[in-house]
């Protein structure tokens, strides 16, 4: 009974803050609207990463690159085909997921640090071509001015399209992690030896885990051309995925929604901060050290342990 | 139902097991018995595929399984349980089991509708079986030892096995602890009609419940066979039961 009653008072307050952001436009100054855009874009890459971090216990150090393939497969058949428009759009996550099964496919047969290692590697590739195919990709200079469906082609209309976007991608994300595929992969993470035992194809699932994963990637990377209309070269640069592993690690990895406090923390930030000084990073590095040493669990884990004791006993026990 | 023949298994120059052989019939419990370090863990992590053997065969009701990987073994009809505790610490005690249960119900690739759905049932049964029923919601991480090795055993029943191993099943427990543990193994043979292979230091355990008992030293067979037999045995008694 006193469950049911924090899971509506839950969905109250979460509802609360959908309708707030959804009337942001009408009060809030451009600026912000754009920067509240660009924190539900970094969010969701966030939490597509922590899918297979958080919730899969996979080193997927080079996540951006998933992000940067859908981006750039939309700006592409929006500027070089001819293509209805929403073939585009879903275009993006799928060539990301394409790219997502196949680098996962090499690298869920390594574990741990060796899977990270290969993970970077073979991502750094693709952002290698992506930096030097001038006549395809634009090389350095990126993509400019893609076209956008008029419905959407203004700052207000996009954000609504992000936002809307966003809800739904989380809706879906939550149901997957609940589901028996979620459950599976979360068990896979604490102990994949036993899964094996229990007659679940370790590998197979992960790899499930990574092409979901870089599916919700790709489908940030089009959100992102739907707000800038433009793709650089630099969504697919290792640092960008450093910054998104940061994102997952500050909000808490084995929370559903700490990533998008993590990137909510990082890109207010970057704007804010890094208006006064371009070492914003330094204070990042500072709030990063303290956070690892007061809140192992990241700062919605903490919070999270405060309602539900015995989780964090049975992770000083492990 | 399970024979291993002749099965040898080297890490560099130490010979964990060395042709090592073992029957065991439909509806037995045959335990394992040597001194430390005589391959006993080492030949189930063979059986289940959480090793490959160098040499010899496994056949598990007439098919060749050394080949396969652990849990293809295990959808044959193979589980374990593991001397160490093994289970997945920050799941609850019944999500540990309810995964064994999905991948046992092929359920475990469904996306989109809440695991908390599926397989309550069996879930449910099985804990209560062995009398984790009012801990489900816990943090397995959080039960105590003798908990966690009985949630080890919950776990190897959720995908419903012919054959269940369970590798020092009391290692660790409170006398009391121990003797609920061998009540719910007599219990688990007679009631689920289990075939039984176990592994355990504590003579008086297994002639308490084995019906067939195997002897290993240095990776080696020395003898299968009755209770009888085995403790009459000379080499037996000189390497082991003599020994202690």
């Amino acid at each position: 009974m006193f469950k049911s009653i924090v899971r509506t008072k839950w969905f109250a307050v979460v509802a609360a803050i959908f309708i707030l952001l959804f009337i942001l436009p009408l009060f809030a100054p451009r600026f912000f609207v754009y920067i509240f855009a660009l924190i539900y874009v970094t969010s969701l890459l966030a939490m597509s990463l922590n899918m297979v971090v958080g919730y899969g216990g996979m080193f997927q150090f080079h996540h951006a690159v998933f992000y940067g393939v859908g981006a750039y497969a939309v700006a592409l058949m929006l500027t070089k085909t001819s293509l209805p428009m929403w073939v585009g759009f879903i275009a993006g996550p799928i060539a990301a997921a394409i790219t997502g099964l196949i680098i996962g496919w090499f690298c869920v047969r390594l574990t741990r640090l060796y899977f990270g290692m290969l993970q970077i590697s073979l991502g750094s590739l693709i952002w290698a071509i992506v930096f030097r195919w001038y006549s395809f990709t634009g090389g350095d200079d990126g993509i400019h001015g893609v076209p956008m469906p008029s419905m959407i082609s203004s700052l207000n209309s996009s954000y609504y399209f992000i936002l809307i976007i966003l809800v739904v991608c989380l809706i879906l994300m939550y149901m997957i992690i609940k589901s028996p595929f979620g459950s599976t992969l979360q068990a896979i993470r604490d102990n994949s030896q036993r899964c094996e035992a229990v007659g679940i194809n370790v590998r197979r699932y992960q790899l499930g885990g990574i092409v979901v994963a870089t599916f919700f990637a790709g489908v940030a990377g089009v959100l992102f051309v739907v707000l800038e209309k433009s793709v650089f070269a630099e969504m697919l640069f290792w640092v960008l995925s450093l910054e998104i592993f940061i994102m997952c690690l500050l909000g808490g990895w084995f929370t559903f929604a700490g990533p998008i406090l993590g990137a909510a923390i990082i890109v207010a930030l970057r704007t804010f901060v890094g208006r006064y000084t371009e070492y914003w990073t330094l204070i990042l590095g500072v709030i990063l050290i303290l956070v690892i040493f007061f809140l192992p669990e990241g700062v919605m884990g903490f919070f999270q342990d405060l309602f539900k004791p015995g989780a964090k006993e049975a992770v000083e026990r492990k | 139902m399970l024979q291993v023949e002749g099965v040898t298994k080297s890490f560099d120059d130490f010979m964990a097991v060395n042709g090592a052989n073992l029957t065991v019939n439909q509806g037995e419990i045959v335990a394992v018995i040597g001194p430390n370090g005589a391959g006993k863990t080492t030949l189930f992590n063979l059986i289940t595929g959480a090793l490959k053997r160098d040499k010899g065969r496994i056949l598990f009701k007439g098919e060749d399984i050394s080949e396969l990987p652990p849990y293809e073994i295990c959808k044959k009809g193979i589980t374990r349980s593991y001397q160490i505790v093994n289970i997945f610490p920050r799941l609850t005690v019944f999500e540990n089991v309810q995964v064994a249960v999905l991948s046992y119900q092929r359920r475990s690739s469904n996306l989109f509708r809440p695991a908390q759905s599926f397989a309550v049932k069996e879930t449910r049964s099985i804990l209560e079986s062995v009398g984790l029923l009012n801990k489900e919601k816990n943090i397995a991480g959080s039960l105590s030892h003798g908990d966690q090795k009985i949630l080890e055993i919950a776990i190897a029943l959720g995908n419903e096995p012919e054959l269940l191993i369970l590798d020092e099943p009391t290692a660790g427990m409170s006398p009391e602890e121990t003797q609920a543990t061998i009540d719910l193994i007599k219990r688990l043979a007679t009631g689920r009609g289990l075939t039984i292979l176990f592994c355990e230091h504590d003579m008086d355990i297994v002639f308490s419940i084995a019906q067939s008992i195997m002897v290993m030293r240095h990776g080696e067979t020395i003898i299968q066979g009755g209770l009888e037999e085995v403790r009459s045995n000379k080499e037996v008694q000189e390497a082991y039961l003599g020994g202690d």
